[in-house]
């Protein structure tokens, strides 16, 4: 059979693939204790968008973009600075997002997030949104104004 | 990095009690070897024997049918697991499972409902099985039915026996097939 795109897998190979890396990315932005109350929150709004998904590529991007909005989210409530940027998987062989970093590092977290996340990982705005947890338009336009600064900027 | 058993069972939990799983399933010993088993929030969908390798393929399978939210969450099939061990041991003769039988064609829905009638410890021929499901010639059909029943044990497919009283075949292999028999007290 041809398997031009990568179908989705069983969730529970999704979350066996990937729950190792992002428990060690939520302690790391958010000590052990609360990385536990975000680990389930990642992966339970990984499940409510899952069925939502179109195809299963970058899914490890997905999840660990989840993740960094969760930890984003805690810190939030918790009235911790958020300045950070968004920690984006990194160190993953992906020759888009590593050309558009010098580039996008200097854009505001989420727009930052959807246009790495549309134009490296190459997700669709169904995917960037539950990752970011907004609205598919939300993502486009966070993308789009994410490309037009980035025009501004160039030219 | 290895997650915590605590709390990777509290996620399986906490996904089952916020209904977000296409289908549940869990993986436990029983007298036939270890047994996959998945339920949905209609009922059982699945009993399968390759409860003891990789269960991908059966996972897969199982996303086909029910949609890609599938989890390993005892919880989800807690009855099932609990109605099988009393099968085993004896004490149940007959399950109070409601089955969930999506991606099956008319044909085998009909025999499936017939084979549940069926009663403990008694055999059927695939003839009469037939007859009973309105097809009297399809007993070859009926055959691949029970080849293919999504739920060994539930759905009784190894009281099925060839006219001659032969036993025939069985998805599971014919040793289960002469050991559920057995369990039941079938005269061979």
């Amino acid at each position: 059979m041809m398997d031009a795109v990568a179908t989705i897998p069983p969730f529970e190979i999704f979350y066996a693939e990937h729950a190792g890396e992002v428990l060690s990315l939520l302690r790391r932005r958010l000590g052990r204790d609360r990385a536990e109350d975000a680990f389930q929150e990642t992966f339970l709004r990984a499940l409510r968008a899952y069925d939502r998904l179109t195809h299963g590529e970058h899914l490890r991007a997905w999840v660990l973009t989840i993740a960094t909005r969760v930890a984003i989210d805690t810190h939030r409530r918790a009235g911790e600075p958020t300045e950070e940027l968004p920690e984006l998987p990194d160190a993953d062989g992906r020759p888009a997002y590593e050309e558009l970093a010098f580039l996008t590092d200097s854009l505001p977290p989420k727009e930052r997030a959807a246009v790495v996340l549309r134009y490296g990982y190459d997700l669709d705005y169904e995917q960037i949104a539950a990752a970011l947890d907004s609205s598919p338009d939300a993502a486009r336009q966070a993308a789009s104004s994410g490309v037009r600064r980035l025009r501004r900027r160039i030219t | 990095m290895t997650v915590p058993a605590d709390l990777d069972r509290r996620f399986r939990e906490a996904a089952v009690e916020a209904r977000l799983l296409d289908a549940g399933y869990d993986v436990f010993d029983s007298p036939v070897g270890p047994l996959l088993v998945a339920a949905t929030d209609r009922g059982l969908l699945r009993v399968s024997f390759d409860g003891g390798g990789d269960p991908e393929a059966a996972l897969e399978q199982i996303a086909r049918v029910a949609g890609p939210r599938v989890l390993r969450a005892p919880r989800a099939v807690a009855v099932a697991h609990a109605e099988l061990d009393e099968y085993f041991s004896g004490e149940r003769r007959s399950f109070d499972l409601p089955v969930d039988l999506r991606g099956q064609a008319g044909f085998a829905v009909s025999v499936l409902g017939e084979l549940a009638k069926v009663p403990y410890g008694h055999t059927q021929t695939y003839g009469e099985l037939a007859t009973r499901a309105g097809s009297p010639k399809a007993a070859r059909a009926v055959g691949m039915v029970m080849n293919r029943n999504p739920l060994p044990i539930v759905l009784p497919c190894h009281r099925i026996v060839g006219a001659s009283g032969s036993l025939v075949g069985y998805g599971g292999g014919l040793e289960r097939k002469e050991q559920l028999l057995r369990l039941e007290g079938a005269m061979l």
